[in-house]
């Protein structure tokens, strides 16, 4: 059977070039790169090298990388360092995030709301996208800390950050975007959007698991997240994971050198696959606006049948989506995401997200869609809701 | 996540659409939760002669909506009313956890319609 993974969003394939600069550090070279002696000192070199690579890729200085675990660490590091230290300096207490952010951003604005910091949660347009006006109208001299996703995980809709960012230091808040969604398609430049802290993660770039950084602005300084170790100039302890590090770094090299050329090829394929859908599938709703998405990003909405059931149907046929199905999650409220650009509860359900990479074909697309009729044609046959 | 049998309920579902000239049908859940369950039925003399279902859900609902109007057909309206929702993820071979409330959905539905049922007899209707 053919397979296909349009799953890109959650995570993506290694590459294999990326595989073979990680090699090295899953074999020959072990030492703990805190170590003094020659083993210690080559994995430190690598991780250095791995530091600088990732600076020059997003216009940073090699300072101001710190690698974590990911892009939950990265979240969570910046939210509750950033509000802690700077709410203790500046005395102020207000958090301004949006209502579409992934959960480890909104969960960590939830855990200092119950530490006693005020959240405003700013609605976003039915396109996906935060109006500036709408910061002007929250933000006050009261705001420490704005947090804001550069791209989102479910519609890909992409906020204008730069804009957002220059708002936030007006009254002197500081500035943070969740980038783990954008590093792949939107080249991230940290002194042109001027952001103060922006969270990624390798998995999503065609790297691997378990390594992310956050970037924090010179002379900025969250409170340290996780204790008890020297690395990362002692702001982030935990042996550092050499071959993780070398990895991410050159999944991002690639994928900068290579981001014009990917997105050319994945936008066409994405455009096929809607336009398609569009002509052959009625009662779809396509969630977001198509101007400021991501390339690889498409969240439709299927009237009558339900996510999940659509997700197995499709699985059955070796093609891989995902779907913000609440019934899969245990909860029986629909995607918070669609929620908020409006989409009615009615249909939320039916949702589906397809998000196509640099190995999506034409043929591949055309291989989903037509097993996608077929699968929407047998669960409206069995849906009550469905209009005869 | 599901076991080959769920899985298989899903893919090939028994008793999918609507009874003619049915006596019985009950509807149940709504679209904001994301199930719904419209079962019809043909009851003569007590036994429910004819069963068949709609769903609108996951792939769980439609398992369980499958299985369930199996487990009543040919079974008296006593039969029928005392299946529990525990007995449907039994004949399931079980049920993830959080999938537990999709097996509620058709012994509501089940009742629903006999309930239907029983209204129309006492109205005479019973055709």
């Amino acid at each position: 059977m053919k397979k296909v993974y349009l799953d890109y969003s959650a995570t993506t394939p290694l590459d294999k070039r990326v595989l073979d600069d990680m090699i090295p550090y899953l074999t020959d070279v072990y030492g703990n790169a805190n170590s003094v002696h020659s083993f210690g000192q080559e994995a430190s070199y690598a991780v250095d090298n791995a530091r600088r690579t990732i600076a020059e890729c997003i216009n940073a200085k090699r300072t101001e990388v710190y690698f974590t675990s990911g892009g939950t660490e990265a979240n969570n590091w910046a939210i509750k360092g950033i509000s802690v230290r700077y709410g203790k300096i500046s005395g102020r207490n207000h958090i301004i995030t949006s209502a579409i952010e992934h959960p480890s951003i909104l969960e960590s604005v939830k855990y200092m709301s119950n530490h006693g910091f005020e959240v405003t949660y700013l609605p976003v347009n039915s396109d996906g996208i935060i109006e500036e006006d709408v910061l002007r109208k929250a933000i006050s001299e009261k705001t420490v800390l704005v947090s804001i996703m550069t791209a989102n995980n479910e519609i890909g809709s992409i906020q204008p950050i730069k804009e957002l960012a220059k708002i936030a230091h007006e009254y002197g808040a500081l500035f943070h975007t969740d980038a783990v969604q954008a590093m792949n398609s939107i080249k991230a430049d940290v002194r042109d959007t001027n952001v103060d802290l922006m969270s990624f993660s390798g998995h999503k770039i065609y790297g691997p698991k378990g390594v992310g950084v956050l970037y924090v602005k010179s002379g900025i300084k969250p409170d340290k997240f996780m204790i008890g170790g020297h690395q990362e100039r002692t702001m982030r302890g935990g042996t550092t994971n050499v071959p993780a590090v070398v990895g991410m770094a050159s999944a991002l090299k690639y994928t900068v050198a290579e981001m014009e050329e990917n997105n050319a090829k994945i936008r066409q394929a994405r455009d096929h696959f809607i336009d398609r859908i569009k002509s052959e599938i009625p009662h779809i709703r396509i969630n977001g606006g198509m101007k400021n998405r991501v390339v690889g990003n498409a969240n439709v909405t299927f009237e009558y049948i339900e996510g999940e059931s659509l997700l197995l149907s499709l699985d059955l046929m070796g093609i891989a989506c995902s779907s913000g199905s609440a019934c899969s999650s245990g909860s029986l409220e629909p995607s918070h995401v669609l929620m908020a650009i409006g989409v009615p509860i009615e249909i939320a359900h039916g949702s589906i997200r397809f998000s196509f990479g640099k190995d999506t074909t034409i043929s591949d697309v055309d291989y989903v869609v037509d097993n996608l009729k077929s699968a929407v044609e047998r669960l409206r046959l069995m849906s009550p809701l469905t209009k005869k | 996540m599901y076991n080959e049998k769920v899985m298989k309920e899903f893919i090939s579902p028994s008793n999918v659409g609507e009874v003619k000239n049915a006596n019985a049908v009950g509807e149940v859940g709504n679209a904001s939760c994301g199930d719904i369950m419209k079962i019809s039925m043909r009851i003569e003399n007590g036994i429910i002669e004819e069963v068949k279902f709609q769903t609108y859900g996951c792939a769980a609902a439609v398992a369980t909506s499958s299985i369930a109007t199996k487990m009543i057909k040919g079974k008296t309206i006593d039969e029928a009313l005392a299946i529990t929702n525990q007995e449907v993820v039994e004949e399931l071979g079980g049920l993830p956890a959080q999938k537990i409330h999709c097996s509620v959905l058709a012994e509501g539905a089940i009742k629903a319609a006999i309930k239907n049922y029983l209204e129309n007899y006492k109205m005479g209707n019973n055709a």
